[in-house]
């Protein structure tokens, strides 16, 4: 290993520009998704009807104790075989979404659960009906709870996109095998890469930390708080 | 071209099984030692030793574990060190966890309330006393349940050895889809065996976790 041989892997600099864009858009649309759908699965899990609240507690049970690796395989090579075939992109989309989901659904839930029962009340006798009384009272001062748990929760999410890979997204893991076996210099590619994803998840997690302070611990929220 | 019942996808998996229960435990193991050691350090000098536990901890849960098992792997070889698919994995997985342990066990001891530190200090007792008899004790029962979290995590991360070409569950689970042409299957069953073991971890550590509220 020498400064030439890492010379030889950043001549690949456009492939790893392409792949560091797909982690980047991958991760942003599945956190996106991941978040929204996480939400309103919360909030049926605790106000839903009850074969539906069975039906998210069973979603969310199976996401979290099966390996991610395995999710994407299936959604990518078992589906097919009911018929529902999908391009890499969108089965590594899907399989992104439906595991940020679960995670977040439960990550929320215990914020939501957090909250004092009074709130509920308050908010109903004020003339909210549920759904506002939900998403304007109850949901800010939750995500201001989990916000740190969430946060660590979608830096995984960025680092699992590296998964994708393996049913040849050309995100940056699969540039770096590409780079790895066009050049022969498999270590140096490899420790690029990585470099490449630590700086990514730090500067995601400030930019997480920024949206929560800018968003989610705002002047609206502290103002609840006082 | 023989035919593959359910039960032969079923039952080739499960040979798999034994596999990914080894690794689960070394790479549990092989963690728990590294940051027992590193909490230690963190704990008795942390002027020193704070900050390069932190950094540490930063960088591994900082960049995916793909990337660190490719480069065990070929860092491995280039030191000239013959690498087998169990050993990067083992060390792999192992410095992973640590990584992911040491952090959530810190918290755990720094999660103790203060007055307990303030209490025991107006007893008089000395530092060292303080942290074996008073404090790591309360931390214990509270990392209970992160732990299993952990585990659990720990469970599903031994999926990705089958990248390097060990063959454990999910590299069998690819095996068996090529083999038979019934990815649904092995895959869906593959799903259902992890699903069986981690679930199973879950609820011993929500048993455990009511049996020790404090």
């Amino acid at each position: 290993m020498s400064l030439s041989s890492f010379i030889d892997v950043l001549h690949s600099w456009p492939s790893l520009l392409n792949g560091l864009g797909m982690t980047v858009l991958l991760t942003l649309i599945s956190c996106l998704l991941g978040v929204i759908l996480g939400t309103l699965c919360a909030w049926a899990s605790l106000k839903g009807p009850k074969p539906l609240r069975w039906f998210i507690r069973a979603y969310v049970e199976f996401f979290r104790n099966t390996p991610f690796l395995g999710q994407i395989f299936f959604i990518f090579f078992g589906l097919p075989a009911l018929g529902l075939r999908m391009d890499p992109f969108t089965a590594a989309l899907v399989a992104l979404t439906i595991n940020l989901t679960a995670y977040a659904c439960e990550i929320i839930r215990a914020g939501i659960e957090a909250t004092p029962a009074g709130q509920f009340e308050a908010a109903s006798s004020l003339g909210l009906k549920p759904a506002q009384a939900f998403f304007l009272i109850i949901i800010p001062p939750a995500f201001q709870r989990v916000w740190p748990a969430m946060t660590s929760q979608l830096v995984i999410m960025l680092l699992a996109s590296a998964l994708c890979s393996q049913i040849s997204v050309a995100e940056l893991s699969y540039e770096a095998n590409m780079i790895a076996s066009r050049t022969f210099r498999n270590f140096e590619a490899y420790i690029v890469v990585t470099i490449m994803y630590l700086a990514l998840a730090v500067l995601f997690r400030e930019l997480l930390t920024w949206v929560g302070r800018r968003f989610v611990f705002g002047e609206f929220a502290t103002a609840g708080q006082r | 071209m023989s035919e593959f019942s359910t039960w032969d996808v079923f039952r080739n998996l499960l040979a798999a099984v034994p596999w990914t229960i080894y690794l689960s435990l070394i790479a549990f193991a092989g963690g728990a030692v590294v940051s027992l050691i590193l909490l230690s350090l963190r704990l008795a000098f942390p002027r020193v030793a704070g900050r390069p536990v932190h950094l540490y901890v930063q960088v591994f849960q900082g960049t995916p574990l793909l990337m660190q098992l490719f480069l065990v792997y070929f860092g491995l070889a280039l030191m000239g060190i013959q690498t087998t698919p169990l050993l990067a994995a083992s060390l792999c997985l192992s410095v992973y966890s640590s990584a992911y342990l040491t952090e959530t066990w810190y918290g755990c001891v720094l999660a103790v309330p203060k007055g307990q530190w303030e209490a025991s200090s107006s007893l008089g007792l000395p530092h060292w006393q303080q942290m074996l008899l008073i404090i790591l004790p309360q931390a214990l029962r509270l990392s209970v349940p992160p732990t299993v979290g952990l585990m659990v995590q720990i469970v599903k991360n031994t999926s990705l050895a089958s990248i390097v070409g060990f063959v454990e569950l999910t590299r069998a689970s690819q095996i068996i889809a090529n083999a038979t042409f019934e990815p649904f299957l092995a895959y869906g069953a593959v799903a259902f065996i992890y699903f069986v073991i981690c679930f199973s971890i879950s609820l011993c550590g929500r048993h455990l976790e009511k049996r020790i509220r404090i």
